[in-house]
């Protein structure tokens, strides 16, 4: 099959404007005879919900939350880009195109990158109408502050919870179409599969998680805004009900699957403290503008930090990388903190860690200072771990915390089955191998506001739909897989919860296709997870009934899937002899231990079939061009 | 449809059917009683000025005829509708929460707050027995209409009279000290800045209050006034 | 260290419900409260055992979808941090607790800590909003909004909706829930066309969902975990008062579309 991303041609700046126009439209009185069904309420979802409400459509809206609010949109902190260069100081969308194709490592798709940046500039035009209560000067205007990655300040922000603004404004909006009635919201809802009629997605199966009940949805189009997979990994900044398996079920009905081993690696977390570890929190990255990285000089040295003299620590990020220092990009902070745990040298109880020193920043600069800059970061820090950041170092470690694969779609944000669009994280759209701060909650914006409310249309407007009912073969079919699926779950009565095996698979997945990989490594992972899917098919206990509100059973489907997607992400990684972003392969690197791209033979996205569980999945390519940023070398030193 | 699944939703309620419209009169309605209960207490200490006077006063407050009964009608209907709408909403309360918690702490420890309810009707049964006493005779104690002095000296000097007089007064004295506050809160004249102010503004009117009412038992009581009546 | 445990269990909203013992051995002072529960809960799978329903999600304080009653007060003892934030290092070994769902009639029980809390949601459909369709909005810097307007509005709108004001307020009322979000619109420029139609239909909508009124009792702020002060109670019935008074009476302003 070949890929046609829809690109439109032409100069980049007015390719979305042309595309627009040459989008059909729906006419508004027609407009309420479609149903569009849309999974997940996150800042993509709530807002595709939405608008869609608001242009006529007839909308559901389903997430597995209690309520849409709850989305993990909620947990962002850092802020919001836009173009808007009301700081006079040189930007542009074309610096924010350009920044954020560099930022990507030349991984992504340049028009898909401009729209994204276009857009951003409506995006905060919107929420600040809907009385998102962003930042201000005292002249009354728009305060912003800096970001990664960047030299201009375009970063909006609403103290440090700006996603759960945007996302509260969002679900606001759809609150009020709920209350017009354009809109119907089924929360504790999980999608557990996608229906496709005459190979066109048509309809969800549906578990409500309060009494169990197996329902069946029919709609015109489905778009799915359900997030990353990062919870793949056991451990990570997600939330803890976030899943794949949404998209993963879209992926075995025949959507591709693009990119699943771009993993964002964030280096400021809370380190692990044992083996009940449920999730990794997230310190933010400002935090090193003043704190510097150190771990002891000998290994297995157990001293309080305070007594470690000065000769015996080691500064590694200003002794690697004298330029930059402490400030270097995520992935190159993320991989040296994890090289000098291997070597020994992490402190902590699991020796997973590193310290973040205030020492010399609160000498230097008073307690103060240091206060009025960090002082909420330093409260959250104190009351998780129970230690005084202003006395004692600050101990971190990476996590995983976002994910720049997802399912393959065109310029119209459509996968490759038709009438399944797929926006928001859940996507691998705009990010490339590495996504910028403060850029996830744009690109989830812009999806929903600005781009799938058209490109929905246009696919409704350019196909004849024939009617469907949720009582045909196809819902019939889907409903019976699903109620077999947790029949076989429920009736394994293994000797092993869900959680020992997801946390087994998470370590196996973090240890060889973490922050470096390696061909040996993956192809070890490769030869493990079939065999600790096996195990889990044989020997998960997952305790009570599928008719009542049974946690262990959501997350039981839950970690099927990501038995499954953790194998796909292993050869993905594996088939890609580069490193690049978020991807790292230790036999690619520059002779001082840099990532190594290969344009010549990568410049691609992946974008893998299914051929069955078990089976390898199928390579296709869609090459990427760069007509306006042309690829360089990225070096900190 | 399933609980779970939320719909379009009614908007149309009435003002006195709105928790927040039934506090609202709760609170214009106290207002009016707390100037009552100030005024009153004004009136009342010029006792110390004398027998002259304070009997003066009560000619001149039955002499205004009309006046006098417009002012008994105004508090009647306050104290009425203050009565009808707590107990309305203290009986919703009960049914927003129909199973209790097993168990619970109050948190802040706000005594005055929770204990409305309980004081509330006290007072009531009080002033019943305080008009019966004082206004028109009928308590069953010593009483000559319009010689207030010595309606009042007479009485207090029977110990249990005193007594529950000033178990009342205090009552007041603490429904004040959250009342007020309270009934600026529900009619929206609070601000984090204003609170404390409002709040020690609220206490001060409460204590100074039943300190005002209890200065006349004890006076009787501890013959500072009342010396010539037997 | 130890903890005993009393929790209530209650199979569904039918069924009637108690309160059940356990002992959880070898608690890790660093784990966090659902941390705690994520052990005992696998040690009850282990022994066939249905575990402990609670919700949660986010695990960091912000989603909401965390919250109950720890020895009577929501999210447990330490101010301005929800459960999910909580850690086992401000028990002491051998701590007895008992652990309850919010109750509200408007909070209706699921399973265990688990309740249904879609009442919030129905309160921000009849007016949580300001009404504006994508595309349509001027630009961002057109409109002014003083510095300290748009603080004291991001003071209210950091409210995350768990409901812990509600199970804490011995009345079961919503208005600190709803003070919230009235005063973070109600402050900002983009909020003042609908400001009194806004509260009117919110106020009345709680009334209809079975949330008891307020009595200032203040318990509401002092458990919010994202420390939501009373204040913004008291701007809700300014707005509301001034809303009735003009309009004498919700029906009518509703359905002449005033406000």
């Amino acid at each position: 099959m070949e890929l046609d991303s829809k690109c439109p041609s032409g100069p980049i700046e007015t390719r979305w404007d042309r595309h627009k126009f040459e989008l059909k439209l729906v006419s508004p009185a027609n407009k309420r005879k479609y149903t569009i069904i849309v999974v997940g309420s996150g800042l993509a979802g709530a807002s595709a919900s939405a608008t869609l409400a608001e242009l006529g459509y007839n909308v559901k809206c389903y997430c597995y939350q209690d309520s849409p609010r709850r989305a993990h949109s909620i947990a962002a902190q850092g802020g919001i880009n836009a173009a808007k260069n009301y700081q006079n100081d040189g930007d542009s969308v074309y610096r924010l195109f350009y920044d954020t194709i560099k930022g990507g490592d030349f991984r992504s798709r340049e028009s898909n990158v401009y729209r994204l940046a276009q857009l951003s500039v409506d995006i905060i035009d919107h929420c600040v109408a809907q009385g998102i209560p962003f930042a201000r000067e005292y002249g009354g205007v728009l305060a912003n502050r800096s970001f990664g990655g960047a030299l201009v300040s375009r970063t909006f922000y609403a103290r440090g919870q700006t996603g759960q603004q945007l996302l509260l404004g969002a679900y606001q909006a759809m609150q009020r179409q709920i209350a017009a009635g354009r809109l119907t919201m089924f929360p504790r809802h999980e999608m557990l599969e996608l229906v496709l009629v005459n190979g066109r997605a048509r309809g969800i199966v549906t578990r409500n998680l309060i009494d169990g009940k197996i329902e069946s949805h029919a709609a015109d189009a489905v778009v799915l805004a359900t997030g990353g997979y990062g919870n793949v990994y056991y451990l990570s900044t997600m939330a803890k009900g976030a899943n794949a398996t949404a998209i993963w079920r879209a992926y075995r009905k025949g959507a591709f699957f693009a990119n699943p081993c771009f993993t964002q690696i964030h280096p400021t977390c809370i380190p692990v403290t044992g083996e009940y570890q449920s999730k990794l929190t997230l310190m933010s990255e400002s935090l090193r503008n003043d704190g510097r990285i150190w771990v002891p000089l000998k290994k297995g040295d157990t001293r309080p930090p305070n007594q470690i003299p000065e000769e015996e620590r080691d500064y590694y990020l200003e002794r690697m990388y004298p330029a930059y220092g402490n400030l270097v990009p995520r992935d190159i902070a993320s991989r040296a903190a994890k090289r000098v745990c291997d070597e020994g040298r992490g402190v902590g109880p699991t020796g997973y860690g590193v310290y973040l020193d205030f020492r010399d920043a609160i000498q230097r600069l008073g307690v103060n200072v240091i206060r009025e800059r960090y002082g909420n970061l330093f409260e959250m820090y104190e009351r998780l771990t129970g230690e005084d950041p202003y006395k004692v170092p600050m101990r971190i470690y990476p996590a995983i915390h976002y994910t720049m694969g997802g399912l393959w779609v065109d310029y119209n944000l459509m996968s490759t089955i038709p009438g399944l669009f797929v926006i928001g994280e859940a996507n691998f759209s705009d990010h490339g191998a590495n996504r910028l701060g403060a850029s996830a909650l744009m690109q989830g914006l812009a999806d929903g506001y600005f781009i799938v409310p058209y490109t929905v249309g246009d696919y409704l407007a350019s196909t004849k739909l024939e009617k469907v009912s949720t009582e045909q073969t196809e819902f019939r079919d889907a409903e019976r897989e699903v109620a077999e699926r947790i029949r076989r779950l429920l009736s394994v009565r293994g000797r092993r919860t869900v959680d020992s095996l997801h946390r087994e698979l998470g370590k196996l997945l973090w240890e060889y296709c973490g922050m470096a990989r390696n061909a040996q490594g993956l192809q070890y992972a490769l030869k493990k997870i079939p065999e600790l899917r096996e195990e889990f098919w044989q020997n998960v206990i997952v305790p009570g009934t599928g008719e009542e509100f049974n946690q262990s059973l959501e997350r039981a489907l839950r970690v099927a899937d990501f038995m499954e997607l953790a194998e796909l992400i292993c050869y993905d990684a594996l088939h890609r002899n580069e490193s690049c972003g978020g991807h790292f392969r230790e036999e690619y690197q520059t002779p001082d231990g840099e990532a190594l791209r290969n344009d010549s033979e990568y410049a691609y996205v992946a974008a893998w079939e299914f051929t069955g569980v078990g089976n390898p999945p199928r390579l296709h390519k869609e090459p990427l061009v760069f007509e306006y940023a042309k690829p360089t070398e990225r070096s900190y030193k | 449809m399933s609980a779970a699944i939320i719909t379009k939703v009614d908007e149309r309620i009435a003002f006195y059917e709105v928790p927040a419209g039934k506090k609202a009169i709760v609170a214009v309605t106290g207002l009016v009683l707390i100037g009552y209960v100030v005024a009153h207490m004004l009136g009342n200490l010029q006792i110390f000025l004398g027998r002259e006077r304070i009997n003066a006063y009560a000619e001149l407050l039955h002499s205004s005829g009309p006046l006098l009964w417009a002012a008994r009608l105004v508090l009647l209907v306050a104290v009425g509708l203050h009565i009808v709408f707590t107990v309305q909403l203290w009986l919703a309360k009960r049914r927003a929460r129909p199973v209790r918690y097993l168990k619970k702490v109050d948190v802040p420890s706000a005594y005055a707050a929770r204990t409305m309810i309980l004081s509330g009707p006290l007072i009531a049964a009080f002033v019943i027995f305080h008009v019966l006493h004082l206004t028109t005779g009928q308590a069953g104690l010593p009483f000559e209409p319009l010689n207030v002095y010595d309606n009042v000296v007479r009485g207090f000097r029977i110990w249990y009279v005193s007594l529950a007089y000033m178990v009342a007064v205090s009552l007041v004295g603490v429904h004040v000290w959250h009342g007020l506050w309270s009934m600026l809160h529900t009619l929206g004249l609070d601000d984090e800045r204003y609170r404390p102010t409002l709040e020690r503004i609220s206490h001060a009117v409460g204590l100074l209050t039943a300190l005002g009412y209890l200065s006349i038992p004890v006076a009787v009581l501890t013959g500072l006034i009342g010396g010539g009546v037997n | 260290m130890r903890i005993i445990l009393h929790v209530w269990r209650q199979k569904n909203a039918s069924e009637p419900g108690r309160m059940v013992r356990y002992e959880v051995n070898n608690v890790n002072p660093h784990m966090s409260f659902l941390e705690m529960l994520d052990v005992l809960n696998e040690e009850l799978v282990q022994q066939g055992e249905d575990p402990i329903a609670f919700d949660h999600d986010c695990r960091e304080g912000i989603c909401g979808m965390c919250g109950f009653m720890i020895n009577g007060r929501a999210h447990g003892p330490e101010p301005g941090t929800t459960v999910c934030q909580l850690h086992m290092r401000h028990f002491r070994d051998g701590d007895e607790l008992w652990l309850e769902p919010f109750r509200a009639r408007a909070f209706p029980l699921i399973r265990d800590l688990v309740v249904n809390r879609s009442a919030f949601d129905r309160l921000i459909a009849a007016g949580g909003y300001i009404s504006v369709n994508a595309g349509s909005a001027p630009d961002a810097n057109a409109i002014p909004v003083p510095k300290q307007a748009a603080e004291k509005a991001m003071d209210a709108a950091a409210c995350i909706g768990c409901g812990a004001c509600v199970a804490q307020c011995p009345n079961a009322s919503a208005a600190l829930f709803l003070g919230a979000k009235i005063s973070h619109l109600g402050l900002l420029p983009q909020g003042q066309p609908e400001r009194y139609q806004r509260v009117l239909k919110m106020v009345s909508q709680a009334a209809l969902e079975g949330f008891g009124h307020c009595t200032n009792a203040g318990e509401c702020e002092a458990v919010c975990p994202k420390r939501i002060k009373l204040e913004v109670i008291a701007r809700m019935n300014r707005d509301y008062l001034v809303a009735a008074v003009k309009h004498l009476g919700v029906k009518e302003a509703v359905e002449a579309g005033v406000g």
